[in-house]
């Protein structure tokens, strides 16, 4: 939590001028009842009418000056939230984005969008309230109890016990429902969650005639939220009716003793009236003050989320060495392996092989096998940890994360573009680009035609995500955006499947006929894609079970064989 | 208060989309209230009560203020007699108040359980039209918040709108029986805190509607960013999508710091005015008190009530607000459970006995928009136990006719039997108990593997869970799982892979082995080695059985006794293997490609 506290400080002068203001609010609020009692007891006998006229007057300036210092109040306590807000925001995002792949497989995405938008908003909420109401609350309330003290010391131990009494069943009202509410919501969640399984599975219930038995699962959840919806509504109606009690028998206590203490001389009729109006303004803030600390403890739990997200340390940490082309000349993978989790097994055990410029090299296994995990290791999207892997002479861990994956394209398995336009896209690649390098690109990638098609060309728009084009279409422009900086190592992390056979075939040779030829980097589940390479890596839970040209495979390795013989019936699907 | 300014906004606008009129929501809004009829009408006369008591408490402290007059003139008597009413009032009050909470709590939980339930109940009378025509966030919104929002807006809001009038109202006779004078100041005063709060709020609707927006837009830049982080680091694009995110971040920065500012307004300013009512009263009371007009006692009730009359004002006009919402969203739930339900199943359906599982369509006509027509004049015929395998590309039709031959559709035109029997004479449940469906979209209920795989026969034995598993070529896998067929599954699927879950699929029809199959194969994204524990399954599964195969693989299909090659809605070739590769059209085109270079 005093990690988010560097965001406020800023803002130090708004945090302090905030309170201090709404202080000053609350003053001007505690002096009304005072104004009153000097009415009644000096103004009123006095038959003066301008006195009456002066308090009048005195009180419509109070509650002006007190909408002044409120007003200014409210503006320093939104100012500091806002901009507290703002800056934790920007400083949740670009922490993200120098986390490694593996802290974001641990913290996964949905996680990430909860943290930036719902839970930063509710921290803001807090902050601004809490700037608003913390410190007023308490204030007058005791400060309620200290002027009853100034007008009569005897009275305010009515006023001392009656704070205590409220202050217990407000606070255990209000704060012992919690974890009743807590319950509420879960038997919501279970509610909301069997309609929404209903909705997703309907045809599926629908075809094994399940619509009953659902509806009795619904009906029980339903009853089960309505029986806890009535236990904490139990609670919570006692609220007021308690507090109401209590309130007014303090009332009944003050004129009680009030009586005896003005037949005595030691009170005036006005003081009474103003213990009075003070007692009726504990209750409202003490109501205030036990809302107040839910919502900051709901803050709370969302500023620990938060702060938890900066908390985590990138744990890859970057090279020093900018990568130069005789780094380029050779790949080496020597006896790699890496385990994800510490006690988990390893996804790849003793990799070896060497790859240089122009070569292309298959990757093919079955799912789970580590395809995707061993070219992941080229660009350092994951950190090995077993034996090395070499650029030319130098480790990868020396090279700098920024010049090495600039050298590296990467098509993933899942084709997404961002929101923008085609030629946005495109630049990711390499933001120089320049239009004869775009179509360059786009025609390696088959991909030209489609952008010809569109109106706009280049600059056709693209939904979130790439929606407004099929798989197809989407694959071929991941591909483009990959050789728009004129990769020096391609990796297709098993993105050709959305291609049709011709397609894949045009693809790579057209790979083979660029002017650089880039070291390919083939994975696939299908033979037909990588039986052209210079050298195929056959993956099985891990381990390299077989390495050489498709010819030599199918000879020596059973497991390629198989897989071969196995994926020859696929190739139609594609055509389809 | 700014909540509420934005959950007006929103009312607004729910109000407008909900077609249903408010005359007749409400109408429906009462038959749903009419069972708890004599408990609201309780709650109702209990609330009076508490209102009148309430308000005449500050009659009583005031004539109690009478009573401590000055020194040596203190009536005792009579203050102790005041003392006395006070108490009694007090305890009849909160006793009222207390009891109005709990009825309206009853009323509004049990309101929104029978809701709830009619909802629920009417999901799975409504036709898959309506289901796959809207999306289901919005149904789920529909059964859930915006009943709950109902609940509370309406029942809630309706009942302190009634203490509302009835505490301004009751202060008002109090007042004026004590002076009218004062009075007509307090009723002039106190209307300009809602003009107040009623300026601040059209002013910064506007303000919410920006905040409303630039947030949704950079929630949209969170979501592409969040979910293609690794993409973006290995195109190195952090700085420029940092940039990009912050640019909207200080235009957030901007309208959120208006929005939030101008509508913490609304409450210093209606407290202000409040104050001004308070000051007026304090100055023509204190003048009226020393003509002898009023006793001091009397100026205290009056100052008492000059806050209470204030109070309701400022809270029914969010309490309006809120009732409006409560009605748009009762409407929004109205109108779901108004759609029209599917076609009734026939009241006297025949009976399937001994189905030899012979499905046949006859001329039929099938189309989701009637302006685009799909499926014309489709017929077909599968003799029982054959296998008939459908081709084509993505759209052109081989999923609507899986929804034809388990009717979550009806045909427009034309006829389906089943053994010669028109399915639409018979009832649903019939029908589908003969049809056994694997689709490629694997759903699957949360709960445990053995739950998942009996959800076609609940009452299935252990024995008969595990052989099904074996058949379905799933034992293996999940005997591995932690807590074998104990083991609980999330919902969709929670842990399991794709293919697995396939399996499970599988596993579950196996248990019923209808005589009729609908099998959808595996989708690419499985892997090779499962995929061929996948055919296997369903070979076996096939044996014996009229079965309708979704094929994406040619290699499995030419077995088939029927290959149907479908186009557009159209089928544009159909026989056998050998029959289609002979004729050269478009099957044995699609045949030859898978062995070109």
């Amino acid at each position: 939590m005093k990690k988010l506290a560097v965001y406020l400080k800023p803002y130090g002068k708004e945090c302090v001028l905030g309170p201090l203001f709404k202080l000053l609010e609350a003053l001007f609020e505690l002096l009304v009842p005072l104004v009153i009692a000097q009415l009644v007891d000096a103004a009123i006998p006095s038959g003066r009418q301008d006195q009456i006229l002066r308090t009048g007057g005195l009180l419509a300036l109070l509650a002006l000056v007190g909408l002044a210092a409120s007003v200014t109040a409210q503006y320093f306590a939104a100012r500091a939230a806002i901009g507290f807000s703002t800056s934790l925001r920007h400083a949740v995002f670009a922490h993200v984005q120098t986390l490694s792949w593996t802290d974001l497989d641990r913290l996964g995405s949905a996680t990430l969008v909860t943290r930036l938008t719902g839970d930063i908003n509710q921290v803001q909420t807090g902050v601004n309230l809490g700037l608003r109401l913390l410190l007023r609350s308490p204030f007058v309330v005791f400060g309620a109890m200290i002027m009853a003290f100034t007008i009569d010391a005897r009275m305010s131990l009515i006023f001392a016990g009656v704070i205590a009494a409220l202050f217990v069943i407000v606070f255990g009202l209000i704060l012992g429902t919690m974890p009743m509410q807590t319950g509420v919501r879960g038997d919501m969640d279970a509610v909301t969650a069997v309609t929404r399984e209903n909705l997703a599975g309907v045809r599926v219930i629908r075809a094994f005639r399940r619509e009953g038995s659902e509806s009795g699962r619904f009906d029980r959840l339903n009853e089960a939220l309505t029986r806890s919806q009535l236990r904490v509504g139990r609670f919570t109606a006692a609220l007021n009716p308690l507090t109401w009690i209590t309130l007014n028998l303090a009332v009944i206590l003050l004129l009680r003793a009030g009586g005896v203490r003005v037949q005595a001389g030691d009170l005036t009729q006005g003081q009474v009236i103003a213990l009075y109006n003070y007692l009726s303004q504990i209750l409202v803030e003490l109501v205030k003050l036990a809302n107040l600390i839910v919502t900051l403890t709901k803050s709370g739990a969302c500023a620990k989320r938060v702060s938890g997200v900066l908390a985590l340390t990138p744990t890859q940490t970057d090279g020093t060495k900018e990568i130069s082309a005789e780094d380029l000349r050779s790949l080496t993978f020597r006896g790699v392996g890496i385990r994800y989790h510490a006690s988990g097994d390893p996804a790849l055990e003793e990799i070896s092989f060497t790859a240089l410029p122009g070569q292309t090299v298959g990757v093919i296994g079955g799912t789970g096998s580590g395809k995707s995990t061993l070219v992941q290791l080229i660009p350092r999207f994951y950190d090995h940890t077993r034996g090395e892997i070499l650029f030319g002479d130098t480790p990868i861990g020396d090279l700098t994360l920024a010049s090495l994956r600039r050298r590296v394209g990467y098509v993933p398995q899942r084709a997404t573009l961002f929101a923008g336009t085609i030629r946005s896209n495109l630049l990711w690649g390499n933001p120089e680009a320049t239009e004869e390098d775009l179509w360059d690109a786009l025609r390696t990638a088959q991909a030209d035609e489609i952008v010809k098609k569109l109106p706009e060309g280049l600059d056709a728009p693209v939904q979130q995500g790439g929606r407004n084009y099929s798989g197809g279409q989407r694959q071929r422009l991941t591909i483009a955006r990959a050789l728009v900086r004129k990769p020096a190592i391609l990796i297709l992390d098993d993105s050709a499947s959305a291609l049709d056979y011709a397609t894949d075939a045009a693809l790579r040779r057209a790979l083979r006929q660029m002017p650089d030829p880039p070291m390919t980097f083939i994975v696939s589940q299908r033979t037909s894609s990588v039986r052209f390479a210079d050298r195929i890596l056959v993956l099985e839970d891990g381990l390299c079970v077989g390495q050489g040209t498709h010819e030599e495979l199918l000879e020596s390795c059973p497991v390629y064989r198989e897989i071969h013989m196995a994926s020859a019936g696929k190739e139609a699907e594609r055509n389809g | 208060m700014a909540k509420r300014q934005l959950k007006a906004a929103k009312a607004e606008k729910a109000a407008k989309a909900a077609k249903t009129l408010p005359k007749e929501t409400l109408r429906r809004v009462v038959a749903y209230l009419r069972p708890q009829g004599g408990w609201i009408l309780l709650s109702l006369a209990l609330s009076l009560g508490f209102v009148a008591l309430s308000l005449y408490l500050p009659i009583l402290v005031g004539r109690a203020v009478d009573c401590v007059a000055g020194p040596g003139q203190v009536d005792f008597e009579a203050l102790g007699r005041v003392l006395g009413t006070i108490g009694l009032c007090i305890g009849l009050s909160a006793a009222c108040q207390w009891l109005t909470g709990m009825l309206n709590n009853r009323v509004a939980c049990q309101t929104v359980r029978n809701m709830r339930h009619d909802a629920f109940l009417h999901l799975h009378r409504l036709p898959l039209k309506y289901l796959d025509g809207h999306a289901a966030g919005d149904i789920l919104s529909r059964m859930i918040t915006d009943v709950d929002t109902f609940s509370d807006g309406l029942l809630m809001g309706f009942t302190q709108l009634f203490t509302g009038v009835m505490t301004i109202l009751g202060t008002l006779i109090f007042m004026l029986r004590l002076s009218p004078l004062i009075t007509l100041v307090v009723v002039v005063l106190t209307p300009i805190s809602l003009f107040a709060a009623r300026f601040i709020a059209n002013r910064i609707y506007d303000m919410f509607t920006l905040q409303t927006r630039t947030r949704g837009e950079q929630t949209a830049v969170i979501n592409e960013a969040a979910g293609d982080l690794k993409l973006i680091q290995a195109f190195s694009h952090e700085a420029a999508s940092v940039a990009q995110f912050d640019e909207i971040n200080e235009r957030l920065r901007d309208c959120s710091l208006k929005a939030t500012f101008y509508s913490s307004l609304v409450n210093p300013v209606t407290r202000f005015v409040n104050s001004l009512v308070y000051a007026a009263v304090a100055l023509f009371g204190g003048l009226t008190v020393m003509g002898g007009g009023l006793t001091v006692g009397a100026l205290t009730s009056f100052l008492s009530y000059a806050n209470q009359y204030t109070k309701p004002f400022n809270e029914i006009s969010s309490v309006l607000t809120e009732l409006q919402n409560a009605l748009a969203c009762a409407g929004r739930v109205f109108e779901m459970m108004d759609e029209p339900p599917m076609t009734p199943d026939p009241e006297q359906p025949e009976k399937l006995e001994e189905v030899r599982g012979a499905f046949a369509l006859e001329d039929v006509c099938f189309s989701y928009d009637p302006r685009r027509p799909l499926i014309e004049r489709l017929s077909l015929r599968a003799e029982p136990g054959q296998r008939v395998a459908i081709v084509g590309p993505t759209g052109c039709g081989k999923t609507t006719l899986i929804n034809l031959l388990m009717r979550f559709y009806d045909v427009d035109a034309g006829a389906i039997t089943l053994d010669g029997t028109e399915t639409r004479r018979l009832t649903r449940a019939d029908l589908r108990a003969q049809i056994g469906m694997v689709l490629q979209d694997t759903w699957l209920p949360a709960g445990t593997i053995r739950e998942i795989i009996s959800f076609s026969r609940p009452e299935a034995t252990e024995e008969e869970i595990v052989a099904a598993a074996r058949a379905a070529h799933a034992h293996s896998f999940i005997r591995r799982l932690p807590e074998g067929y104990d083991t609980r599954i999330g919902e969709a699927g929670g842990s399991l892979s794709q293919g697995q879950q396939q399996l499970l699929c599988i596993a579950r029809v196996m248990l019923a082995l209808p005589p009729v199959l609908i099998l959808d194969e595996a989708t690419s994204s499985i892997d090779i080695m499962t995929e061929q524990r996948i055919q296997k399954a369903f070979d076996a599964m096939m044996k014996g059985r009229t079965s309708f195969v979704v094929a994406h693989r040619l290699s499995t299909i030419q077995g088939a006794d029927l290959i149907l090659v479908m186009n557009a809605g159209r089928v544009v070739e159909q026989g056998t293997h050998a029959e289609l590769l002979a004729k050269g059209g478009a099957y044995s085109k699609l045949y030859q490609a898978q062995f070109e270079t």
